[in-house]
């Protein structure tokens, strides 16, 4: 890709405007205005976009190892769920004497007649522990997935299909009630974060700086690594591994590092997803939220950072918006998009753009 | 009074010339039963009905064993009335007093009404219009059942029902009767019991009736008896009955049952139940071997043809699972046919026809498929893989629209429900024997047809070399357009295959997607016995872990497993042979 380095310095522009918009501007037109004015934006509202910008977060790690490096992977949800897992036992244990049995433990584990906390819950009251543990949680996970797949040199369609077994059998283990994580329910009725109330209207908007700060720190990490060398072998791998592999490096190693980036990621958002949606189930890690995870990145553009956070939130928007209003006609959508995104557009929203602009070009100039 | 009602009746009776009801000579005490012309009861039996209304519960007991001694099968359902209260008195407009049947209770103008038949025989009592007799709640009584006698009729109806059974046409049903006497160990039913026993020709219902005179010998009072009982229980290897042997070693605590009091009993016993034991060992580990079997055909037959897409055209069909649900669905839409156009008696072919039909309507799908979509996308797997993902969520939800979220459902034509007994504790069903030989013959033919005919030969040229067949003359298109549709009509045929053991659903692809595809990369690309083998163990595997740790962690195990054996073999079992490296 050329870019000039005239274009790079506009895009810079534009993308300090939208963190400046989204980190700013957005709280501020939640806090000024009043409720009738047009450009209110209501607590729910922002509720709702911190919710796609987490996912965004996710889209970055999706984009990094399937954008740059050319890996499809299909089990992005169990690393999302374990990071979102992770927060989730922290708030449960949150609770405290305020659920509905008033029993120090969660209270799905008084129903599984549970008495004791388990034991691999214990760190987890702490929040130190836990703000490590989601993203390291899944790092480890996906280190442990990742160096036993790339060893192999299983690649291409052989691990895209691999990780959705992967994510097919966490969600089966996860719907289990023995391994105390809440089974199909899930864990939920969170009240509060560092003795913040959940419910509060303050909360929701400083999870949502939370995040638009997480967002562009996540951003401006992937972006350092993708133009310094390790970038540069990432897309080696992508467009053509083995004469990289001749070159003496070892694709394998790279591999496993990006996928163990891209899982960080994945858990960082999972983490700042939990407490403000307020649920975690295994229904969101499993086969089907894993392979939507792919497709965000697809419509927003592969290859190109700011694509996967588009895609994202693009993506999630008209997911919520069909939900409430057409929910029949959102498989079709989300399945006209997998096509459309493939045929007819396979640089995503991006490359749209890109021919537009030279489309435009080529006529004024 | 007693005039009245005699006037009222004669005057009935020349009324209506259809009903004729006996009127007991025994007295007035008994109440007649209202009878259908055409199927009186027995005179021998008629007052035994009548006895049920009895006063005196000593009759009514007496009655009920009476009617049990029958060995009528209407008898039987008549006490089957009498217990659950069905048994009215009704007074008919003519003030005669007389039994009934009342059926379900429904509302009419706010009123509570039932239906009325006749006890014997249960006819529908008609009206002079022709139509069913529908009486208020307030003209009829319901004839009370004693607790106590209530018990009783239980056990006679049970054990009228067994006697009954025991001369059923269907093996099964006599089979099923005559383990019932066993587990009730009555020795009244001892004659009954080995006057069949010579004349029984099925070797299964023979053995149970065997096995139930033996179970009810090891209450006898002869010990000699016992131990011989219980020899021949051990000889018979039934595991039915390790309770009672047990029971005769150990006794119960629950019941209060003493262990046997005589030693060689004991010995006997205990020697019978290592007998059934080590038997059923050998049992078990038959059904195990023939439950993953059937496991692994089922999965061979959907990843047949995904094999065949992926192997030999580089194309990771997605939507594999939701043609096979296409499958199912036909087989459903042809069922429906066969009921609403077809007579009952022709219902049971109608999966003979489901077959072809879920062949052809897959097959189609996948035609159109092909060329609507995936022939752009040759030589880019992982965007094949994303496009037949979405089109796979499109099919769902237009099914789901059209037939419901709901699962159908899909009843198995008459030969392929039950089973066969083939050894003592392996029980084959039939619907997975059908699909182990469908499987069979589906690899069969698709191995014949890739090897031995024309097209396959140029549909493994085309696998090799597009470019050069293409210039050898081969239209390269069709060749694509044709395995395309031979894979997606094997989904549907393994579709109707599932819909005969499993649920039929939207989300019926989506359930058995991965593990196909688990199959297809384990057993390697582009050879069909790569995949055979890996089906076989992947299968074989599942069923061997499953009663170790349960249905979901040896589904972990197997993803570890395959993990573990792709480092050995990266290309699954039989790799295509290749030189470069980038064949993968």
């Amino acid at each position: 890709m050329f870019v000039s380095h005239q274009k790079k310095k506009g895009e810079w522009l534009v993308l300090t405007v939208i963190a400046f918009g989204l980190l700013v501007v957005v709280p501020l037109l939640n806090l000024v205005p009043g409720e009738e004015s047009f450009l209110y934006l209501s607590d729910f509202q922002i509720n709702l976009l911190g919710k796609y910008l987490a996912f965004a977060i996710l889209a970055l790690g999706i984009d990094l190892i399937w954008g740059y490096t050319g890996i499809l992977s299909l089990g992005h949800g169990v690393f999302f769920g374990l990071g979102a897992y992770c927060m989730g036992m922290h708030l449960m244990l949150q609770i405290g004497d305020r659920s509905v049995y008033g029993s120090a433990i969660p209270d799905f584990m008084v129903w599984n007649r549970v008495t004791e906390l388990p034991l691999f819950w214990k760190p987890f009251s702490s929040f130190l522990f836990m703000s490590g543990a989601v993203i390291f949680v899944p790092m480890l996970v996906a280190a442990l997935f990742g160096f036993f797949a790339f060893r192999s040199r299983i690649r291409g369609v052989y691990f895209a299909i691999i990780t959705q077994a992967f994510a097919l059998s966490a969600w089966l283990l996860f719907n289990r009630n023995e391994l105390n994580l809440g089974g199909t329910n899930g864990l939920t009725d969170f009240k509060t974060l560092l003795g913040f109330e959940l419910a509060d209207p303050n909360t929701v908007r400083g999870l949502y700086i939370v995040t638009v700060i997480a967002l562009i720190g996540a951003y401006l990490f992937c972006w350092w690594m993708v133009r310094s060398r390790l970038g540069k072998v990432l897309v080696a791998i992508r467009d053509h591994e083995n004469r990289l592999r001749y070159s003496g490096y070892s694709p394998a190693a790279f591999k496993t590092m990006v996928f163990v980036i891209s899982a960080g990621l994945a858990g960082l958002a999972g983490a700042l997803y939990v407490p403000q949606v307020g649920i975690i189930t295994p229904s969101q890690m499993g086969v089907l939220p894993s392979i939507e995870m792919v497709v965000w990145v697809a419509v927003g553009g592969r290859g190109a950072l700011y694509g996967a956070v588009i895609g994202a939130v693009g993506v999630n928007w008209a997911r919520s918006f069909l939900t409430t209003n057409y929910p029949d006609v959102w498989l079709y959508f989300l399945g006209g998009l997998f096509m459309a995104v493939v045929l007819l557009f396979p640089n995503g929203i991006v490359g749209l753009v890109q021919q537009a602009q030279r489309w435009i070009g080529r006529r004024f100039s | 009074m007693v005039g009245v009602r005699t006037v009222g009746f004669r005057t009935f009776f020349t009324l209506c010339v259809m009903l004729i009801a006996l009127f007991p000579l025994a007295g007035f005490a008994q109440i007649p039963v209202h009878t259908d012309p055409n199927n009186p009861p027995p005179p021998s039996i008629h007052s035994n009905i009548s006895d049920l209304a009895s006063d005196d519960l000593a009759v009514q007991k007496d009655a009920i064993i009476a009617l049990a001694k029958t060995g009528d099968p209407q008898a039987l359902s008549i006490l089957e009335e009498y217990r659950i209260g069905s048994l009215y008195v009704w007074t008919r407009p003519d003030s005669q007093r007389v039994l009934v049947i009342g059926g379900d209770e429904t509302t009419q103008d706010g009123e509570a009404i039932i239906p009325l038949f006749t006890p014997y025989g249960r006819t529908d009592i008609l009206q002079e219009d022709g139509s069913t007799l529908y009486v208020s709640v307030d003209e009829v009584e319901e004839v009370r059942v004693n607790r106590r006698l209530r018990r009783v009729v239980k056990k006679q109806i049970d054990s009228l029902g067994n006697q009954i059974n025991l001369a059923d046409p269907s093996s099964n049903v006599r089979r099923a009767a005559a383990m019932d006497f066993g587990l009730r160990g009555d020795p009244a039913a001892l004659p009954l019991l080995e006057e069949r026993l010579p004349i029984e020709q099925n070797t299964w219902a023979h053995m149970a009736i065997e096995s139930a005179i033996n179970l009810i010998n090891l209450e006898d009072e002869n010990p000699a008896v016992r131990v011989a009982a219980a020899t021949r229980l051990g000889e018979l290897r039934g595991e039915d009955a390790v309770p009672a042997l047990l029971q005769i070693l150990d006794g119960s605590e629950d019941d209060g049952i003493e262990p046997d009091s005589d030693e060689n009993v004991r010995v006997a016993a205990a020697a019978a139940i290592k007998r059934i034991e080590g038997w059923a060992f050998y049992a078990r580990t038959a059904q195990t071997i023939f439950r993953g079997l059937s496991l692994s055909s089922i999965l061979l037959l959907m990843a047949l043809g995904l094999a065949i897409v992926f192997g030999l055209m580089g194309v990771i069909n997605m939507a594999h699972g939701e043609l096979m649900m296409i499958g199912a669905y036909s087989t459903f839409v042809v069922q429906q046919l066969f009921l609403a156009y077809f007579p009952t008696s022709a219902f049971d072919y109608y999966f003979i026809v489901a077959l072809p039909v879920a062949f052809l309507v897959a097959g189609g799908f996948g035609l159109v498929i092909e060329r609507g979509v995936i022939r752009f996308l040759y030589g880019r797997p992982l965007e094949t893989l994303l496009v037949t993902w979405g089109l796979g969520l499109i099919l769902q939800q237009a099914v789901r629209q059209t037939f419901g979220a709901a699962n159908v459902s899909v009843s198995a034509p008459s030969w392929l429900s039950g089973g066969v007994q083939i050894l003592v504790g392996v029980f084959i069903p039939y619907n997975r024997l059908f699909i182990i030989g469908l499987t069979i013959v589906c690899v069969i033919a698709t191995y014949l047809f890739l090897f031995r005919t024309n097209t396959g030969l140029k549909i493994r040229a085309v696998t090799q070399n597009r470019g050069m067949s293409a210039c050898l003359g081969i239209r390269t298109g069709r060749i694509d357009a044709m395995t395309f549709a031979l894979g997606a009509g094997i989904a549907g045929l393994a579709g109707a295959a599932l819909s005969q053991v499993g649920n039929v659903g939207p989300d019926l692809g989506q359930n058995y997607i991965v593990d196909s595809f688990m199959v297809v990369v384990t057993g390697g690309v582009g050879k069909l016995s790569g995949t055979v083998a890996a089906a076989l163990g992947i299968g074989g595997l599942n069923k061997f872990l499953e009663p170790m740790f349960g249905a979901v962690y040896g589904k972990v195990l197997i993803l570890g497993m395959v993990i573990l054996f792709l480092q050995w073999r990266p290309s699954g079992f039989f790799p295509a042979k290749g030189r470069g490296l980038e064949t993968s």
